[in-house]
């Protein structure tokens, strides 16, 4: 008997210095695609996170924040399994989730389950995450996938000169969001688009894609990712393909031009825009990149930080810097926390980041051209930097609406 | 064959008319209508062969899984693990020595040796214990993918393919004829059609060993009643271990192909184990021929799939083993 209450006494006072212990901290759940085919993607990301808080430190105030990482395959349901895991088991009190399209939308819908919490974007791009029925406590730091392929269209049409392309693309909201993009300006810089072809995330064999696509186009755009990109270019090497490409926004940043084999190759001379160019000369960014190099052994880490890497540190630095204009208050349902998240500017490596009504970023877009270095490494040169894009590309609002929400077939070929 | 038309004669039709139905797709210039109403003939032409030489790997990755299962009666649901740990080993060795050749032979020696490694301590311990079996190596593969990553990390690996095979060759099948009256022939991808050739030689090598020699007497004595076998004085379990040591250097080798033509990265390993069950429960567990029909069955369903219905090109391969289990549910060439 005395035996078992002394026993009772430990545990209760073990669990009591638990808590203890535990308000002392701020936990925050993490999850990025650790595995199938965005695994490099994830991988990157975590790099950018890791490399955030190598430089601004884990210390809010006389508080410490604790991270919890939960892996997804950037399918929506495992965001979702992630997200709860962290949120149920983890008692985690902020969410830094998710990294892919598909997955943002799961979660944005998620977070309005739980309005006592905060949800910032780590990564995601999809258009539908923030611009239809927002959820008032998700955060986004990133651009979406069109906002990603400003300025894209019009340098390919006026300064390249093609007339006619046709996209291949991953069926999903991302890659829908980024033909979006490309496709209202190019369109609208008198463009056609041919053909549009969806292939499932995860295709291995795109052989038959490859035969597919059609001749009489002056270019094809990329709109793959990951372990697919990789394999498309592949086998688009094997079959001696020879057009002109174009590219996504994660389909010529690190994750790929880094990627080993020859294939790669093929992607010389590629016309992209995304929310990055690795070569900008900007001070900001090139500490980002030094920072990111210095963090990681080179064999672990990519030549330079891909979009993943860069998202994940802006998401990051974000949430960081609001917390400490709270000095870590998460009172009143973290209602001070929210509030200095919705107005904070931050200077991100790309440039600067703030966030609408819907919060949602409104930043900088680089029109970019792959070269070699010279030594055989590929990187993204800056062409064109644009600043200030929003949500709705700088349409009016009320014509924008009108477009539609990206999908296989939207938009139209025309001009809006 | 001429027992099967007297027998089934209004099935042997169809399957004369769908040949030559397929005959005149392939070889045949398309009019313009038919253009018109499915596409282009290169486009199709490219989807047939594609998926031929899918079906190729698959059948070298469900050929030994198949040939585990015919005889020891285990579900080796570490397989797919064997094939991404081949192709790993298979890239290891091409970029180190630069031989694309050498790296099979290195890929299959290696993985037979895991294979041997898994029959003696894992498999023969639990002998008869399918359940047990399958469990152990549900838990491996887990074990194993964790390895992997920890090894090579999440990124992908592509096996070189050497130079004299990077790029298209021309097929003697015209694909149409342009206005000029130029004939314009099919261009195709090489590496594919000697991976191609290179898994119909093997699979015929397989069949010749299993029916015209003495070990090969052995093994299909022992898919078909092992106790019996082994009570004649054949030492069984050495026959196991060279099986299992076969099967798995076939899953080593189709891993440096998968490696060549598409990539290597965690997640390999499910995909291939899904797509060898798939094909084996279509082709028919345990039976080599019905393997390489499952592969190709398989192989053209994905290929055709992924131009004409992409939207659903990831159900039809389920939607042909549904069907299967529904109408011959002990699988296509499997005898009862």
């Amino acid at each position: 008997m005395l035996k078992g209450s002394l026993g009772l006494i430990a545990l209760s006072s073990l669990l009591l210095s638990g808590t203890a212990f535990a308000q002392e901290k701020i936990k925050v759940g993490v999850t990025a695609t650790l595995e199938g085919t965005y695994t490099v993607l994830g991988e990157d990301g975590m790099r950018g996170f890791q490399t955030a808080l190598n430089v601004l430190g884990k210390k809010i105030g006389d508080k410490e924040l604790e991270f919890v990482v939960a892996s997804t395959d950037a399918t929506p349901d495992s965001a979702v399994r992630a997200v709860r895991k962290l949120i149920e088991q983890d008692k985690v009190q902020i969410l830094l989730s998710p990294l892919s399209g598909d997955e943002g939308i799961a979660v944005k819908n998620f977070a309005k389950t739980h309005p006592e919490l905060t949800f910032v974007n780590a990564a995601s791009g999809a258009q539908e995450t923030t611009y239809v029925d927002p959820a008032p406590n998700f955060f986004r730091y990133n651009m979406d996938g069109a906002q990603w392929q400003v300025g894209l269209g019009k340098y390919a049409y006026e300064t390249k000169g093609y007339r006619k392309i046709a996209t291949v693309g991953e069926d999903y909201s991302f890659i829908y969001t980024q033909v979006f993009g490309l496709v209202l300006e190019f369109c609208g810089a008198g463009g056609q688009v041919t053909n549009r072809q969806w292939v499932p995330l995860g295709t291995k064999d795109f052989a038959s894609v490859i035969a597919a696509l059609p001749d009489d186009v002056d270019a094809i755009y990329l709109g793959l990712g990951g372990a697919d990109a990789v394999n498309f270019l592949n086998q688009y090497q094997q079959a001696g393909g020879k057009a002109h490409l174009m590219g996504g926004s994660i389909m010529i940043d690190q994750t790929i031009l880094s990627s080993k084999g020859s294939a790669k190759n093929a992607l010389i001379g590629t016309i992209a825009a995304s929310g990055q160019a690795d070569t900008w000369e900007d001070p900001n960014w090139q500490k980002f990149v030094k920072a990111y190099q210095d963090s990681f052994p080179e064999s672990k880490r990519f030549p330079s930080p891909s979009l993943l890497a860069t998202n994940y540190y802006g998401s990051t630095m974000a949430l960081i810097l609001a917390l400490r204009q709270v000095n870590g208050d998460l009172s009143n349902n973290q209602a001070k926390l929210k509030d200095a998240l919705a107005k904070i500017e931050i200077d991100a490596p790309n440039g600067k980041i703030k966030l609408d009504a819907n919060r949602q970023a409104i930043g900088t877009n680089f029109v970019t051209e792959v070269v070699d270095d010279g030594k055989g490494a590929l990187f993204s040169k800056v062409v064109k930097v644009i600043p200030n894009v929003n949500q709705t590309l700088g349409y009016d609002p009320a014509v924008f609406a009108k477009i539609g929400l990206p999908s296989r077939t939207v938009p139209e070929c025309k001009k809006y | 064959m001429a027992r099967f038309i007297e027998r089934h004669p209004a099935w042997a039709l169809i399957v004369i008319i769908a040949v030559a139905v397929l005959a005149w797709l392939v070889f045949a210039i398309w009019p313009p209508g038919l253009e018109a109403a499915i596409g282009r003939k290169r486009v199709f032409l490219n989807a047939v062969l594609n998926g031929i030489t899918l079906g190729g790997l698959y059948f070298l990755v469900a050929s030994g899984f198949t040939l585990i299962f015919g005889l020891m009666r285990n579900v080796n649901l570490a397989h797919g693990s064997l094939y991404l740990f081949g192709g790993y080993i298979g890239y290891a060795i091409s970029t180190w020595t630069g031989s694309w050749i050498l790296s099979f032979i290195v890929a299959f020696i290696a993985v037979a040796l895991v294979g041997v490694i898994l029959q003696l301590v894992v498999f023969r311990r639990m002998e008869g214990q399918d359940l047990r079996q399958t469990m152990v190596t549900i838990g491996l593969s887990i074990v194993f993918a964790d390895l992997m990553l920890w090894v090579f990390g999440g990124d992908f690996y592509q096996v070189q393919t050497p130079a004299w095979l990077i790029g298209p060759v021309q097929l003697p099948l015209l694909t149409a004829i342009k206005s000029s009256g130029e004939p314009v022939y099919l261009q195709y991808p090489l590496v594919r059609l000697v991976i191609f050739a290179a898994s119909v030689v093997i699979g015929i090598a397989m069949w010749l060993a299993l029916n015209r020699t003495r070990i090969g007497m052995i093994v299909r004595a022992g898919v078909d009643d092992r106790d019996i076998l082994a009570a004649t004085g054949v030492r069984i379990q050495l026959v196991f271990v060279l099986v299992f040591a076969l099967g798995a250097g076939l899953a080593g080798i189709a891993g440096v192909v998968g490696g060549t033509f598409q990539s290597l990265s965690p997640g390999e390993d499910t995909r291939f184990l899904l797509a060898s069950l798939v094909v084996v429960i279509v082709g028919g567990m345990g039976s080599i021929p019905g393997a390489a029909l499952g592969a190709v069955i398989i192989g053209l369903a994905e290929q055709l799939g992924s131009v004409y219905i992409p939207t659903y090109a990831i159900v039809v391969t389920f939607l042909i083993m549904v069907l299967v289990l529904a109408v011959r549910p002990q699988g296509l060439l499997a005898r009862r």
